[in-house]
């Protein structure tokens, strides 16, 4: 090697010593970790094929498979079940914000990232936000999807616009319960199963798909409290017009109550996961 | 003194043999003075790409002027006192001292278990010590944390690379997570990537590169912001022998620029090639310090190594050079090769080859060398440099 190929100039990180600069830093950490988990789905387009294909099956099975079987008042079950298929999508998708963070822990990535001058948030805001984003484009895709099938949001765009993103947000909630247990069992193949469990009964046991008033009494006292139903019936009422004054202000509280749970809970476990 | 194929079946595995040794005084010797270094560090940030912050390369070194000349005159930059660590039941560190000059490496050695990582861990900032403390150029590692992290660099057991990204986007990113403006993270990465000899393989994804080029690319995360101390947990673990003489290349040189390098290593051979300075480190304690010389001497003398003509008389040779009464002779079973640890070598070689003669026994190789790394491990603990059971890891 020659003298110049060794020389090297001496880097140095940015001054963060000011609010100012200090802000502007994190968000670009953030930036940087969002960019680099959106990555993953351009370098693995399979993997962005196969999550979405799986709700659009759901949605043509669910349809032509029990539609015709189920009655539901005053709506085409297209309607009816959209909601609910764009619920279960985003709960569904949150499980991978929890399998993520444990691959980056069993693979030393977090090592890593805690060993440099970084926004300590930026691993978790990155990886919920880059989740958040992929939910929203399978939310759009599958809205597109159902409208070719004869879903048709009757209350107007501004409504829809606004249901839409009450789903996507309620991903991020869930989001958020995932980094914990992905966190927590530090492994991603745990981390899928730990979530798929009670994911499960939470959307069925709901209204996302079917009315819940031939349940069983005490199923139904559970779906009555249940985040999913209140969601599925936000979302119902904006998108073909109803009263929302009983599921909107339910879900809001939903998604309020697990983010001011759960975000310190998962960062507890990310400053402790040592 | 001959060296048939034998005698380097005498070695236990992953010693040092003389080639090895010259290695080490061939280490690139450039030595900075620490007027310039310390200028180097107080450059404070600028986002601007400075030349004058170019560490000055002296046009010649004396090949043995590194490590005599910096240890010398430098001052500490790892100062550890009193370190402790217990996972639950496992005590991991009991009491660390240690310290390191500025621009020294140590080689902190030992087997599995030993609590290599954990201290690493907790001078990185990456796990914090039960008791005790530990400052790093000035900072402190549990007060100073985002203070230190601007001035430390790790690379860890594990190549801690994104899979999905490519090389050059790894680098990028670490750069940018640095806080680098993006150009500079930019220029920064392909200076790097250069300087790894990753240019070629840059733009491919890294889930296609080989174990080498991995722990190169990880190295070279650990450098984007030119680091003050370098923390190198185990650089060439699982390496094959042709990456990891790659790898050393690659330290050497930037040892020989001045960074401050604390590697942990399992092989006495690493340790040897690479460091300065070495601290043994066993279930959790520092058993023992000093150079690599300093530590064999402590074991007392040189080992003689013979292999005799006729492997059937093995026995009445060990039986004459026992009656020489300078020391307790051992054999190999399988090699043949008799070993004898002798304080006055050169004295003892010659008292050998007239007892030797005197029973007729030819012999096919006689040697007399320094002890390797292995031995003196296994007369400091009394085993070998076997696994042990503690746990690092939680």
């Amino acid at each position: 090697m020659t003298e110049t190929e060794l020389s090297r100039p001496s880097v140095k990180p940015a001054d963060t010593s000011s609010i100012r600069q200090s802000l502007r830093w994190t968000i670009s950490d953030i930036f940087v970790m969002t960019q680099r988990n959106l990555m993953r789905y351009i370098r693995l387009p399979q993997l962005l094929a196969f999550s979405t294909i799986q709700p659009v099956m759901f949605l043509l099975l669910f349809t032509y498979v029990f539609g015709g079987a189920i009655n539901v008042s005053n709506m085409s079950y297209i309607d009816y079940l959209l909601p609910g298929i764009l619920i279960q999508t985003v709960l569904f998708g949150s499980i991978q914000t929890g399998v993520g963070l444990a691959e980056d822990l069993s693979h030393g990535m977090v090592d890593r990232f805690r060993s440099l001058p970084m926004a300590r948030s930026a691993v978790l805001a990155g990886r919920t936000l880059s989740d958040t984003v992929r939910n929203a484009f399978v939310v759009l895709l599958l809205a597109g999807v159902g409208y070719l099938i004869g879903f048709r949001p009757d209350n107007g765009l501004l409504p829809a616009i606004a249901a839409l993103l009450l789903v996507v947000l309620l991903g991020l909630a869930f989001s958020w319960i995932s980094a914990t247990i992905g966190l927590t069992v530090r492994d991603a193949e745990t981390a899928q199963v730990a979530s798929q469990i009670w994911i499960f009964p939470l959307i069925f046991a709901s209204s996302a798909f079917v009315p819940t008033e031939t349940m069983p009494a005490a199923l139904r006292t559970f779906t009555m409290i249940n985040p999913v139903t209140f969601a599925a019936d936000a979302v119902r009422a904006l998108l073909q017009g109803g009263d929302v004054g009983a599921s909107l202000p339910g879900t809001l509280a939903w998604i309020g109550g697990l983010l001011l749970v759960f975000v310190p809970f998962a960062v507890r476990r990310y400053r402790h996961s040592l | 003194m001959s060296r048939s194929p034998g005698f380097s079946r005498c070695m236990p595995a992953g010693a040092g043999t003389s080639c090895r040794k010259s290695l080490v005084r061939l280490k690139p010797g450039i030595p900075i003075s620490d007027v310039q270094h310390d200028k180097l560090i107080k450059e404070s940030v600028k986002h601007s790409e400075g030349s004058r912050m170019t560490a000055p390369q002296p046009q010649t070194g004396s090949r043995t002027g590194r490590r005599r000349g910096r240890r010398a005159e430098s001052e500490a930059i790892i100062s550890v006192q009193g370190i402790r660590k217990t996972f639950g039941d496992v005590t991991a560190l009991k009491n660390i001292d240690l310290t390191v000059s500025k621009g020294t490496v140590l080689g902190l050695l030992g087997p599995n278990g030993a609590g290599k990582t954990t201290l690493v861990r907790i001078l990185t900032t990456l796990l914090n010590p039960d008791g005790g403390q530990a400052t790093i150029a000035g900072h402190d590692v549990v007060r100073d944390r985002t203070a230190l992290r601007r001035i430390v660099g790790l690379a860890g057991q594990y190549a801690a690379v994104d899979e999905n990204l490519t090389g050059r986007e790894n680098l990028r990113m670490v750069g940018r997570l640095y806080h680098l403006e993006r150009k500079q993270a930019r220029r920064r990465a392909d200076e790097l990537l250069d300087r790894f000899g990753l240019l070629k393989a840059a733009d491919r994804l890294v889930k296609t590169y080989s174990g080498g080029m991995r722990r190169r690319l990880d190295l070279a995360a650990s450098l984007v912001v030119s680091p003050e101390v370098l923390f190198l947990d185990e650089p060439t673990t699982g390496l094959d022998p042709r990456s990891r003489t790659d790898l050393w290349d690659v330290i050497n040189e930037l040892v020989a620029e001045g960074t401050t390098l604390l590697l942990t290593t399992q092989y006495l051979e690493e340790a040897d090639y690479l460091a300065d300075k070495i601290a043994v480190i066993d279930h959790g304690k520092i058993i023992a310090q000093g150079t690599a010389d300093e530590l064999k001497r402590q074991i007392g003398g040189d080992v003689l190594e013979l292999h005799v003509g006729d492997r059937a008389r093995t026995d009445a040779a060990i039986e004459a050079i026992a009656d020489l009464n300078v020391g307790e002779p051992h054999a190999d079973a399988t090699s043949g090769c008799i070993t004898l640890t002798v304080t006055n070598g050169a004295q003892v070689l010659t008292q050998t080859i007239r007892a030797l003669d005197a029973i007729d026994m030819p012999i096919a190789d006689i040697a007399l060398r320094r002890p390797s790394l292995d031995e003196v491990f296994l007369a400091l603990t009394g085993h070998e440099t076997a696994e042990q059971p503690a746990e690092e890891e939680e």
